[in-house]
């Protein structure tokens, strides 16, 4: 892009000739590729949130449907074929419809026209009928609408005070609890007070017709939100979408992972690749500088130097097996006998967890740091070394004070390269410790706080399952790519941290920026 | 050190051409040779540094001059494949013997060096840097110290409102006295610079002679340089070096203008190749 640029503004770039036109060339279509990676991952995912239009069709043989427009094809001979999603997954021809493009006469937009969110399954399009009440009234027309949205809003805050209830209160008595036991007071308590809640919950049912004319009866508990996107002002939508956003940040995922958010995964995402820093970096700069400012320089250090880096080669997932073997099962599964032999023969430790995966991914991003940390401690020029040590220092103090404070550059520069490396791994995770759905995360207010024998979310891992594991590919697809957008966006605001850290102590140290 | 003489070192030259009048000496080589693996850079040479005076080493490059400044603090201590024989004595104690801490040596001989060397940090802690290293001082205590050294090196003016800036900020010229007020800061007696000026301009290199000279009423000053201009404006004594021995040792005025060998007068005289 950078040699279009400069094509458009009439220069050449540097360098005359084939060759720089070439690089140029190819420095633009990597670029175009990586925009356009971008801006896929963005409009995809981000689309997905957006209250779309609903569709009334009217096809040529008189028959009616009701959809949002998602795509359209042309067809090997002549013609289109457009897709719609009609959602009411419980009709014969629900969910997905395919029409030619030739057979619709007519298309309109009735304001009237209702996309329900359910809390699992597909979405409901339809007109509404009516409402029966909790205590059993019927409601219809104008005040029906207005009655749904009051109860579901009353249905959204029981559930989140059923969800606080049983992450403050239950989770945490059960995780406690020894087999045997008995159900503590408290416990009683909370339990009988989730029985409230979801008595409360239950009752009401909404009437919907479908575009083709049948009758849809559904419980008003198993629904998310109704909206009329028709009658919504571009704010409106907008508004609306903001908070569709939000939730999906913020919330935990429902429905085996098809609805809901994605915040345990971007929790343990975070947490994990800051607990691997943790680990990785003291282990990677000590190596690094026994390397460098220790080791003898003979053939021995130079043999490990060539194995460290060779070992940046190694495919993860080889990774993801030693740590399965050694970590888990070894050293977990000795750990559990010494210390949680009362707990077998359940595994607190010898069962994968945030530990082990920390624990691997430092492994595997070791040889990264040890190489960008020797490569700063080798910039360094010797008079710096000679300086202190004419002053009077000793090596230790010529190592803590001069040498390391002028690396921290190039850890950072190591520290950049493992988060973006170790943030975006599944396959050894798989192996130590993710998990498709974690209830809790492994931060809370329980002693010890930090749970790091606990499985946990990753938002790598959620792209995996959300795109191969759930039923409806083409409904899940755009949830993938937002949580793909997503883990794009957490490395990035890790590697800016990191980035802007390097840039402080350079100009603290009044070190010049390499270009 | 040893009675045997390793065996890749060359045997034991005819004797150089000392013009030395005995005045107290601070630092004293005795019959020292070094190597750097299997190439000889030093062979039995031996030599007195006269105290509070300027003593400049000059020869050509590969002389050894360098070899010679840097084992007077034992900086060749940090590279393995160095083998010494021979002794130095500081005001008579043998600074290689085992109860002579190499810090302590260090911070006694003092050394700047060729490029200037800042640390990456403020102005304030590059001077302050080696009195923190002997541990606690007052702040008060520091703060004098610093001023005192920056004075010494004739840089106070030049710097006392901005020592928080980075020392990096500074020119060649006041980074090389920066480092000068750094060295100076700990206290040193002797003062060893390896070429200070070369990478300096006219007016800053001028500075520090200046500077040197002026330092000589409290220090011994060793000099290594290749000008032989500087080597005669600012040093007492002078060292003529060639292929790792001392060839001329005496006066400056003396070598320079009346030298003993032809090997020095040739050198002097820019008639060697």
């Amino acid at each position: 892009m950078i040699g279009v640029w400069h094509a458009w503004r009439g220069r050449t770039p540097r360098g005359e000739g084939p060759w720089a036109w070439l690089s140029a060339g190819s420095v633009a279509l990597s670029l175009l590729a990586l925009a356009a990676l971008l801006l896929l991952l963005t409009v995809r995912g981000l689309g997905h949130f957006w209250p779309a239009d609903v569709a009334l069709v009217t096809l040529a043989d008189g028959q009616q449907l009701a959809g949002v427009p998602v795509r359209e094809v042309a067809l090997p001979g002549d013609g289109r074929e457009r897709l719609y999603r009609t959602g009411n997954a419980e009709l014969e021809d629900g969910v997905w419809a395919w029409v030619p493009v030739a057979a619709i006469t007519e298309v309109e937009y009735p304001r009237e026209l209702v996309r329900v969110e359910r809390r699992r399954g597909d979405e409901m399009v339809g007109w509404l009928v009516g409402m029966t009440r909790e205590d059993g009234r019927w409601i219809e027309g104008a005040r029906a609408w207005t009655a749904l949205q009051e109860r579901l809003h009353v249905l959204q805050g029981l559930r989140e005070t059923r969800d606080r209830l049983r992450e403050t209160v239950i989770l945490p008595h059960v995780s406690e609890r020894e087999p045997g036991d008995g159900d503590t007071p408290e416990l009683t308590r909370a339990y009988a007070r989730l029985q409230e809640l979801q008595a409360a919950m239950e009752g009401g049912r909404l009437i919907l017709r479908a575009a083709g004319g049948e009758r849809l009866v559904v419980p008003l508990e198993a629904l998310q939100s109704a909206r009329r996107p028709n009658a919504m002002s571009a704010i409106d939508k907008l508004a609306d979408w903001s908070d569709a956003v939000w939730r999906f940040l913020t919330e935990g995922p429902r429905a085996a992972n098809t609805r809901g958010g994605v915040w345990p995964a971007i929790f343990g995402t975070v947490l994990m690749v800051i607990l691997m820093s943790v680990m990785v970096m003291p282990f990677g700069v000590l190596a690094a500088v026994y390397l460098n400012e220790v080791a003898h320089q003979g053939r021995v250090t130079r043999l490990v130097r060539i194995a460290v880096r060779n070992l940046a080669g190694v495919p993860s997932i080889v990774y993801g097996v030693f740590g399965l073997g050694v970590f888990v099962y070894g050293i977990g599964g000795t750990l559990d006998t010494w210390f949680f032999e009362e707990r077998l023969p359940s595994p607190t430790f010898g069962t994968g967890g945030l530990l082990w995966a920390s624990l691997t991914l430092a492994l595997l991003t070791l040889p990264v740091v040890i190489v960008a940390t020797e490569e700063g401690l080798a910039r360094i020029p010797d008079q710096q070394r000679e300086g202190a040590l004419a002053l009077g220092a000793t090596r230790l103090e010529m190592l803590s004070r001069v040498v390391l404070p002028m690396a921290t550059p190039a850890m950072l520069t190591g520290l950049i390269l493992a988060v973006a490396r170790a943030a975006g791994e599944v396959a050894p995770l798989m192996l130590v410790g993710v998990a498709k759905l974690a209830p809790q995360v492994p931060v809370d207010g329980h002693f010890p706080f930090l749970h790091l024998d606990r499985k946990f979310m990753h938002l790598g891992y959620h792209v995996y399952d959300v795109a191969l594991h759930s039923g409806d590919l083409q409904a899940a697809l755009p949830l993938a790519y937002a949580t793909a957008l997503l883990l794009v966006l957490v490395i990035l605001v890790l590697n800016l941290t990191a980035i802007f850290l390097r840039h402080y102590l350079r100009v603290r140290h009044g070190m010049p920026s390499p270009r | 050190m040893s009675a045997t003489r390793d065996p890749r070192f060359a045997p034991r030259l005819a004797g150089a051409c000392i013009d030395f009048a005995p005045e107290a000496s601070c630092l004293e080589i005795q019959g020292l040779s070094l190597a750097y693996g299997d190439t000889p850079a030093l062979e039995a040479l031996s030599l007195r540094v006269p105290r509070h005076r300027v003593t400049a080493f000059i020869g050509p490059s590969g002389c050894g001059k360098s070899t010679l400044l840097r084992a007077l603090n034992r900086l060749h201590d940090l590279n393995e494949e160095v083998v010494r024989e021979g002794r130095i004595l500081l005001d008579g104690q043998d600074i290689h013997a085992p109860e002579v801490s190499v810090a302590e040596l260090r911070r006694r001989v003092g050394m700047v060096f060729q490029a200037p060397n800042p640390f990456p940090m403020s102005i304030y802690d590059n001077v302050a840097f080696g009195l923190r290293l002997q541990g606690r001082v007052s702040k008060r205590k520091r703060d004098d110290t610093v001023e005192w050294a920056l004075r010494s090196a004739a840089l106070w003016h030049e710097v006392k409102d901005r020592l928080q800036a980075s020392a990096w900020s500074l020119s060649g010229g006041q980074q090389q006295r920066l480092v000068i007020a750094r060295t100076l800061a700990v206290g040193p007696e002797v003062l060893l610079l390896d070429e200070p000026a070369s990478a300096l301009d006219p007016i800053s290199t001028l500075k520090i002679e200046e500077l040197i000279r002026n330092l000589k009423s409290t220090l011994t000053l060793v000099l290594v340089t290749h000008n032989m201009q500087q080597a005669a404006r600012v040093s007492d004594y002078t060292a003529f070096l060639q292929g790792g021995e001392l060839v001329e040792y005496g006066p400056t005025d003396t070598l320079f203008t009346n030298p003993r060998l032809r090997r020095t007068e040739n050198y002097i005289t820019g008639r060697m190749a």
